[in-house]
């Protein structure tokens, strides 16, 4: 399965290999042109039917992640964070170590010998470690090497009533969507990008559209998603299998209002479940497409992401399957020059 | 069966304290082959006898606790959420984040979330989550959680052990599953040595609340000595050397008032003869393991505890040497094959 395949894959920032490879396998025979371009950004043509406007569509493949910055005597590993991680949700899990996966944990001090209010305290990540078992320096570098990325070794399974619990949903879904528009039957010409290292500041997307030079973009994203029970409805920004969301302002970019409203339209005439994505918080790739060049028309269009950039995040199925039904619906359009 | 896959279904299965019988039929299972008569008592503890050549004349209980630390649901919110509490010592910071299985009608997999960061204002975000501050998402309706889960149903955190180098295995539960492991491994090599007491193996339920099993059990076996196999604090940088035991270098032996001083002589003596490695454990007064309950049960029962090595206690991802299962295994046997008569035993236990 795609999504599983994506999200089990490690790629973090500046370290796509791995899922760039996938990506190629699953779509090279569905396209005119294919490049890696000069910083890992995979960008693909696919020919069709065009409206005589040249159309992007973007999505990450890069995750959040640790990168191992020192060894101890003992053989323990000191790590940094890769892309913006809450250091709370560390504690106690699972990690896979360098490209031979070395399996790893991050550890705490029993709670037994704290002292008392100890446990309120956020450990820091100068106090985290992670533990693959060696005895020594010495052994620890026969299996993993400073400059090593760590991802979390979540595994992808579909649990509740349609929904999905795996890693790094932020933002594989946006690939897994993209790889799926490329393969279908579409007769629609456009540019898919797969970008680089967007989780530590949107690094891949500028010089991705910049040798694109789109006229409009699509971004595909999975976006923040929280429902605790004591939040009003205004702070939970989107809602699980609320349908596909469309961003309206976030930190990066203020979409351009008729696009969005000509997509909204679209998903209305074809009762297509959709909602707003009610934040402003966040950002993505927009942020330096639609400043490329000389501008470029964007819309962000999201699949909600429950526990975003936290070792086990969840998303529903049904989102998924609106989101792609609303991108289909979108192309058709486009190439008819309907906007 | 090995030893380590018989850990790992422990490790990997689910008990926490008072609801023992979720894995009590793993462990009858394993010990059944290598035990004379195996029952279970009132509270749930498992009782394996394997006899001795001294028909009874000495009495040897051995015990490692069957429970495990976990969460139990308090309340279902509207939109499908569950509210949780824990059960015995967890600290709330290694729980954010984590997969859980909720033990309902079936068991079913859950993802522990909470008020995300960038909702919080920068003195929350300053501060630990506390476990009333989070839910468990199971992905279902309100309806349809209420079909499956009720309150008081129990949780764990979804885990299965893994290989890490050098023989080090990481999971949950290891804190006493490892001393079952070491217990296994004992019944086994019971059978290739000659043995004057009868060995009492004993499984007991709810270390982590109140030991109430280890003063049940111990009442009813009456043993001459009792030993409690427990984990002890593996050493990690965070940890003062005094407070810890290095993996793989051997069981810790406790001294203390817990422990009977001559019998543990003896424990040493042992060690040394043999060339068993083992490592220096001082606790002063009451140990928080089984032989805390075990030494006051009935009239005072002489007591001993040994430690294996165990990092990141009371986590999700606790690590061990297989070694040191190994070596307590063997420790104990030896031990064990020591006391050869009563006469002896008088003498271990003459202050």
């Amino acid at each position: 399965m795609l999504l599983k395949k994506l999200t089990e894959a490690s790629g973090l920032s500046g370290n796509e290999k791995e899922v760039r490879d996938i990506i190629i396998n699953e779509i090279k025979a569905y396209v005119d042109d294919i490049k890696t371009d000069k910083i890992g950004n995979l960008i693909v043509h696919k020919k069709g039917k065009n409206a005589g406007k040249k159309l992007m569509i973007a999505a990450h493949m890069d995750e959040i992640g640790l990168l191992v910055k020192d060894i101890d005597s003992k053989g323990l590993l000191k790590f940094m964070t890769v892309g913006g991680i809450d250091k709370r949700i560390l504690v106690s899990k699972v990690v896979y170590v360098g490209e031979k996966k070395i399996p790893g944990v991050i550890g705490a001090k029993p709670i037994h010998l704290q002292k008392k209010d100890e446990s309120s305290k956020v450990l820091d990540l100068d106090e985290l470690y992670i533990d693959i078992g060696a005895k020594s320096l010495e052994d620890a570098e026969k299996y993993v090497k400073v400059g090593d990325y760590v991802s979390f070794a979540t595994e992808y399974e579909e649990f509740g009533d349609g929904f999905i619990k795996t890693k790094a949903i932020d933002d594989r879904v946006g690939c897994a969507l993209l790889i799926d528009l490329i393969k279908s039957d579409l007769d629609v010409e456009f540019y898919g990008a797969f970008t680089v290292m967007e989780e530590v500041g949107l690094v891949g997307a500028g010089p991705a559209a910049y040798s694109i030079e789109p006229d409009y973009a699509l971004i595909l994203e999975g976006t923040l998603c929280y429902e605790m029970p004591e939040l009003e409805s205004h702070l939970i920004p989107t809602k699980l299998g609320g349908g596909p969301a469309i961003s309206i302002i976030d930190r990066t970019t203020i979409y351009n209002a008729p696009f969005r409203e000509w997509i909204v339209k679209i998903a209305e005439k074809n009762n297509i479940p959709f909602q707003y994505r009610k934040t402003n918080m966040g950002g993505n790739d927009s942020g330096r497409i639609h400043t490329s060049g000389a501008g470029c028309i964007t819309a962000g269009i999201s699949v909600p992401t429950r526990y975003i950039h936290s070792p086990s995040s969840v998303m529903s199925k049904k989102d998924y399957d609106n989101s792609l039904v609303l991108l289909r619906a979108i192309l058709e359009e486009y190439k008819e020059g309907k906007f | 069966m090995e030893v380590k896959d018989f850990l790992s279904m422990l490790s990997n299965g689910n008990g926490i304290s008072g609801f023992e019988y979720r894995i009590k039929d793993t462990i009858i299972d394993a010990f059944r082959e290598y035990s004379d008569e195996i029952e279970v008592d009132r509270l749930g503890n498992i009782i394996a006898l394997k006899k001795g050549t001294g028909n009874g004349k000495i009495k040897i209980m051995i015990a490692a606790h069957m429970d495990e630390i976990g969460l139990m649901v308090k309340a279902i919110e509207n939109n499908g959420f569950l509210r949780f509490t824990s059960i015995g010592g967890i600290d709330p910071r290694t729980i954010l984040g984590q997969e859980v299985m909720v033990h309902g009608k079936d068991s079913i997999l859950g993802v522990v979330g909470s008020k995300p960061p960038h909702l919080q204002t920068s003195e929350e975000q300053k501060k630990t989550i506390q476990m009333e501050d989070m839910i468990i998402d199971l992905g279902f309706t309100k309806e349809r959680v209420s079909e499956i889960v009720e309150i008081g149903d129990t949780i764990t955190i979804n885990r299965k052990m893994i290989d890490l180098l050098n023989n080090r295995v990481s999971g949950k539960a290891m804190d006493d599953r490892a001393g079952l492991a070491s217990l296994y491994e004992l019944l086994k090599m019971l059978h290739e040595i000659n043995h004057f007491a009868d060995i009492y193996i004993v499984a007991t339920v709810q270390e982590e609340v109140t030991m109430s099993g280890a003063f049940t059990s111990s009442y009813r076996v009456n043993p001459d000595i009792g030993i409690a196999v427990d984990v002890g604090f593996g050493a990690t940088p965070e940890l003062a050397k005094s407070d810890s035991l290095e993996l793989g270098e051997g069981p810790g032996i406790t001294l203390g008032g817990n422990i009977h001083p001559g019998l543990r002589k003896k424990l040493i003596e042992v060690s040394k003869e043999f060339n068993i490695k083992t490592q220096m454990d001082v606790d002063a007064g009451p140990t928080g393991t089984d032989a805390r309950a075990i030494q006051i049960t009935r009239e005072g029962i002489p007591a001993l505890v040994v430690s294996i090595p165990l990092r990141y206690m009371h986590t999700s991802v606790e690590v061990l040497d297989l070694d040191d299962v190994f070596t307590t295994a063997k420790l104990l046997a030896f031990y064990i094959n020591s006391i050869k008569n009563e006469d002896e035993l008088e003498a271990l236990l003459c202050y």
